[in-house]
């Protein structure tokens, strides 16, 4: 097999589209088991066939496809294609996104066993598959924003799942909203892709990027070098997917959606799709110190300053989305330190482990009978020991325990970070290395206040259960809603999954940390420029994974690691009553904190309400004050004058007979010249 | 001299058939219905050969008819299509038949005469879209006011006297203003034909003041900031059918008209006052989007929205010149008009189907109120689902026809000017904002009262209404290809016009 077939690529785009069709329109017709027999069945191929897609890359040596499937419009000598582009990197991305699918879609068999709405949801997450499978695909700017918009939409419709949540359909509108202010961004970019380059191919567009970073571009006086404002204007999409601040404020809300799509959409895959696109995009932005600059800050800013909301969030489930927005931000500053490589690595590694740890969380939840507040758990491990064992590994993996996954990628960002000499390298620096202080605590506080120490729910009012929606999460055990029972360990369905992942999350940093970070897989998927190619520094110290590994047990960052687990372990297992002493002397601080900075009191209260007052202004000033009030109904005023003098009336029965009689009469006049002429 | 052909046959068609379903009559409405669906399925079949006969290599008109019509002052009967006419006749032929369809049995008060006056209606709109003729033009253009009229002073809402007003006075003084301009052409040219007045030699003077008569009718129609405040009244008080045909069909005469006549006829007048054009047109963008934020009533918040994408019609029109004097070429001038004519086809589907979704809410709950409403999902699964697409497809969303035209006229704004781009995108953002907000209060939560619990969800006819523009919309979205191909040549041809300076000497 010497090229790709193009009908394989077809199918893997295709299937779940149909499958997400049928479960979606004819539900009904085939019933529970059919929708999801189709969806798995679709999915299920199409990951199969992407990971002889990626053998076909990586072992068989099949160079990469990139070519059209068809012609989408051709306006004004451009031609905009819907086509593919599959490489290493492609392929990577196809076989994490088709398999991390395809456990949603099994565990959501067992998830959702109780739900109404069962046949949409499969119809969904198939359909999210599609968009996604697209959005990584792509050969060309038009088709990636399809993905881009198309998996928003899904998320959309996810989040917002049980419509019948208030906090669900606000979030999820919140949700679309934030992306969309990511995605004028985006459009910009493209849209100055096309005018300095005159197509939408990336193929094009990488050919032209160095001849593109000699152009600068006018805005008004100023002249900005053109590259970095196309490079950051794409960014500022990747920002508002990928949830980087300030465009981060949609993330911890998403959580309203059911756990398997927080765990899946909202950590392991969709916001992992601003991270790909920057690595897409590494022949342009290698060629914009400025925009790499700007990556590089936000990502550290974001990396450091959402893990701390992590550590004063009491909401399990939430605690897990702070630290996907932070880990987001360590994949971001790769990006920005030409680490294109590591970010990807770092990508995949997190995918396993958080996609764990939120299960995990889900699990909890099931156990404590839909309780999700920390401070009233404690002393878990000894009622759920397989949800304790595989949480810790999870955990493990996420704070850098040398041989973990986590370490791997996260060690590779970490130094490379400290290779780099951009500006605001420094800056990133001290933030991930702080941040890895900050990782393992709120990380050991979640682990020790839910497993650990006394336990407090049984004698908890469950104040947090108040809202008294029609649509609960649905339980898959047997005793839905009794509360201060005892917890339980979840069923086979639930911790089967927890143990699948916790292999991964172990191991798969060790076997793939060599060729995927420092050997030659991603070949020309990834552009680094001879300078920056900080990875490359690092590459020649890499003497395999246990040296590695053992490196890392001396180095700066591991005891950080455990001085964060040994605070979390002092304040939250040993002596609370110490961690409410510091809480109250850095009480401004915590308030800080405990409103997440006020992103969300100011976007609520100055950016909507403001939109909302400017247009409720504009409305009843302008439109009606002035133009109706003054223009119109002065002229209205005379108009009626003259009527009434002439006898004129507006009266619908005559008006009604007469205008009739006029539109017959003139086309009858109308006939007659044409037959008389 | 060519005999009436197909463009009379669908001009004709439909105004007989009108005129046959007035004679039959409230008393045999039965019959009535069938003949008025009959009909306007006619016509949907007889548009289809002007797309498989069209000729896309060519820039000049096809299917021409002319006959001599009246005589003294040389105007004639004359019809045909070009890349531009030929898009906008297909949505005309099309739309007709939902509207039909969708007032099967709901309108009650003289059924039959509402149907009729949508007829004669559509054959009068695709009379304006395949004159050649200015004079025949500025009759169709009126003539068809009459029906709407009509439609809404009829069938309308309590304030439909104020409203239907309005309208008339909007649109009678931009009438107006053209048919002088009209005659002062035709007095320097000798007859009427639209290809005399482009070839015509004005000096900058006269394209000017023509340029102003021009916009007065084409502004109020499209309708372009400031001259919009009817639109919202007259879609309210307009019954469903009147609001989808005025949406869909008749504000794309005020782009068609900038068109066909402002800018082949006063290129250099276009191109001094391309920046009140573009200003405005970002005006309408910009402002009417926050403004349609702050509606409380379904109808108003989609008028509002129709304003914001016509914006778009209007900006990616007057383009081209801002362009050229930027690159120094005419690459990339024509993908604007490209955008503003996509933007016309996909805003007829979207903002039409968005009405007849509103027009079903109000056929059961009498409500436009957006707080009458809330958790429609629960009693109306089907509506919801085809509604959320449609408010998708409002936003612009990849996928759906409205993503394709937006798209375009982005990406040839920042070819304008980088700060033109940042403005219209801005709708990204609004526009989801108004659009989604809407489809939260009145689509998502839970059942918010009696009304809405009562409700049931689409019946076969409504189904298959909104069922047909769901499949349109998402077909020019996926392939938007053979819509555009249609338009390339006349596109190209009127921007190279465009370069050419009309001023004698």
């Amino acid at each position: 097999m010497h090229t790709m077939n193009e009908n394989v690529l077809l199918a893997i785009v295709l299937l779940p589209l149909v499958a997400a069709v049928v479960a979606g329109l004819f539900g009904r017709a085939i019933g529970r088991a059919g929708a999801h027999t189709i969806t798995i069945a679709a999915v299920g191929v199409s990951c199969a066939l992407s990971f002889y897609v990626l053998w076909q890359v990586t072992v068989a040596g099949v160079p990469a496809f990139d070519g059209p499937a068809y012609t989408w419009l051709v306006s004004d000598g451009v031609r905009m294609q819907v086509g593919f582009l599959v490489d290493r990197l492609t392929a990577l991305m196809m076989a994490v996104v088709t398999f991390v699918s395809l456990c949603v879609h099994v565990y959501t068999i067992g998830y959702m066993a109780e739900d109404d709405g069962y046949q949409r949801f499969f119809s969904y997450i198939s359909l999210f598959t599609f968009a996604m499978l697209m959005l990584v695909m792509s050969n060309n700017f038009m088709q990636l924003y399809f993905g881009w918009e198309a998996v928003g939409v899904v998320s959309y419709l996810l989040i917002g799942f049980w419509y019948k949540r208030p906090t669900a359909i606000f979030a999820n509108l919140k949700a679309f909203l934030v992306n969309r202010v990511g995605d004028f961004g985006f459009v910009l970019g493209i849209a100055g892709v096309l005018y300095y380059v005159g197509s939408l191919d990336f193929s094009d567009a990488f050919a032209a990027a160095p001849a593109l970073a000699q152009e600068s571009f006018h805005i008004g006086q100023h002249a900005v070098p053109a590259l970095a404002l196309i490079c950051i204007c794409l960014f500022v999409g990747a920002m508002g997917k990928s949830a980087q601040m300030p465009l981060h404020v949609w993330l911890p809300d998403s959580m309203e959606g059911p756990t398997p799509i927080s765990a899946l959409i909202h950590a392991a895959t969709m916001v992992t799709a601003g991270i790909f696109m920057v690595a897409r995009m590494s022949p342009l932005f290698e060629h914009s110190e400025v925009a790499l600059s700007f990556v590089l800050v936000i990502g550290a800013t974001t990396a450091l300053f959402m893990g701390l909301l992590g550590v004063v969030n009491n909401d399990i489930k939430r605690v897990v989305a702070y630290s996907t927005l932070s880990q987001l931000g360590y994949m971001t500053v790769a990006l920005g330190a030409s680490a294109y490589g590591a970010a990807i690595f770092h990508l995949m590694t997190h995918a396993f482990f958080k996609a764990l740890l939120f299960l995990a969380a889900g699990s909890v939840i099931i156990g404590m009978h839909h309780e999700q507040d920390m401070r009233r758990m404690g002393g878990l491990a000894k009622y759920m020991p397989v949800t304790a064992v595989t949480c810790w590994i999870g955990a493990l993996a996420l704070v850098g325990t040398p041989f973990f996954s986590g370490f791997y990628s996260k060690d590779a960002i970490i130094e490379a970070v400290g290779e780099s000499h951009r500006w605001g390298a420094t800056y990133a620096y001290w933030c991930v290395l702080i941040g890895v202080f900050v990782t393992a605590l709120y990380t050991f506080r979640m682990i020790f206040l839910t497993f650990h120490g006394p336990e407090r729910f049984r004698n908890a009012a469950h104040a947090g259960h108040a809202d008294g929606d029609a649509q609960e999460e649905p339980d898959t055990a047997s005793d839905h809603g009794h509360h201060g029972e005892a917890p339980h360990e979840t069923p086979l369905v639930v911790t089967g999954p927890l143990v699948a992942l916790a292999i991964p999350s172990l191991i798969v940093g060790f076997f793939t940390a060599g060729p995927v970070l420092f050997g030659s897989y991603f070949q020309e998927s990834i552009r680094v420029l001879e300078g920056n190619d900080v990875l490359g520094e690092i590459a020649r110290e890499w003497h395999g994974p246990v040296a590695f590994a053992l490196h890392g047990l001396m180095a700066p960052t591991f005891l950080l690691a455990l001085g964060g687990a040994a605070t979390a372990w002092l304040f939250f297992l040993r002596s609370p009553a110490l961690a409410d002493g510091v809480a109250r002397r850095l009480a401004p601080l915590r308030t800080l904190l405990v409103n997440k900075y006020y992103f969300d009191w100011f976007n609520e209260n100055v950016i909507a309400a403001g939109a909302r007052l400017i247009g409720r202004g504009l409305w009843k000033g302008g439109d009606q004050a002035v133009i109706d009030g003054v223009v119109v109904d002065g002229s209205a005023a005379a108009f009626d004058r003259i009527a009434a003098a002439s006898r004129f009336r507006l009266q619908s029965g005559y008006l009604y007979s007469y205008a009739f009689w006029m539109i017959i009469g003139l086309a009858a006049l109308l006939g007659w010249f044409l037959i008389a002429g | 001299m060519q005999g009436p052909g197909l463009l009379s046959l669908l001009v004709w068609l439909p105004i007989a058939g009108g005129i046959l379903v007035l004679a039959l009559g409230e008393q045999r409405i039965g019959a009535a219905r069938w003949l008025a669906l009959a009909v306007s399925l006619a016509t949907m079949a007889a548009s289809v050969p002007l797309y498989t006969g069209f000729d896309t290599t060519t820039a000049s008109f096809q299917f021409v008819e002319r006959l001599p019509w009246i005589t003294a002052f040389k105007a004639e009967y004359a019809l045909g299509i070009d890349g531009i006419s030929l898009p906008l006749i297909l949505l005309t032929a099309f739309m007709t038949i939902p509207v039909i369809v969708a007032a099967w049995n709901v309108v009650r008060e003289r059924p039959a005469q509402y149907l009729a006056a949508f007829l004669i209606m559509e054959g009068l709109m695709i009379g304006v879209f395949s004159a050649l003729d200015s004079l025949l033009f500025y009759f169709f253009w009126e003539a068809m006011l009459i029906p709407m009229f009509l439609i809404i002073g009829i069938w309308g809402g309590p304030r439909r006297v104020y409203a239907t007003l309005k309208f008339f006075l909007y649109t009678f003084l931009g009438s107006v203003c053209m048919l002088i301009a009209l005659i002062y052409m035709y007095v320097q040219a000798g007859d009427y034909a639209i290809a005399s007045f482009q070839r015509l030699p004005l000096t900058l003077t006269e394209q000017i003041w023509i340029f102003f008569a021009f916009l007065l009718a084409f502004a109020v129609k499209v309708p372009m900031w400031p001259v919009h405040t009817w639109l919202p009244d007259a879609h309210v008080e307009a019954p469903t059918g009147g609001s989808v045909i005025l949406a869909a069909i008749m504000l794309k005469m005020g782009g068609y008209g900038f068109l066909r006549f402002s800018l082949p006829i006063a290129p250099d007048a276009s191109r001094e006052l391309d920046w009140l054009m573009i200003a405005l047109s970002l005006i309408a963008v910009v402002y009417i989007s926050l403004v349609a934020l702050a509606q409380q009533d379904m109808k108003k918040l989609i008028a509002y929205s129709s304003v914001a994408h016509m914006g778009f019609v209007t900006l990616g029109t007057f383009l081209a010149f801002d362009i050229a004097a930027g690159t120094g070429a005419l690459k990339g001038a024509a993908m604007g008009i490209d955008g503003a004519m996509v933007v016309m086809i996909s805003h007829g589907l979207v903002s039409g189907a968005l009405f007849l979704c509103v027009g079903v809410l109000y056929d059961h709950v009498h409500s436009r109120e957006i707080a009458a409403y809330g958790g429609v999902i629960n009693t109306m699964p089907k509506f919801a689902a085809l509604f959320v697409l449609f408010a998708l497809a409002n936003t612009g969303l990849p996928g759906t026809s409205g993503f394709v035209g937006e798209f375009l006229v982005i990406l040839a704004s920042f070819k304008a000017s980088f700060w033109y781009a940042f403005l219209v995108a801005t709708i990204l953002i609004t526009g989801a904002a108004y659009t989604l907000w809407l489809i939260k209060r009145v689509v998502y939560g839970p059942v918010a009262n009696q009304n809405v619990a009562a409700l049931t969800d689409l019946n076969v006819r409504e189904f298959i209404a909104l069922g047909s523009l769901a499949i349109l919309v998402l077909v020019l979205g996926v392939w938007p290809a053979p819509l555009l191909e249609v338009m390339q040549p006349t596109v190209r041809q009127l921007v190279e016009q465009l370069m050419i300076s009309k001023l004698p000497g």
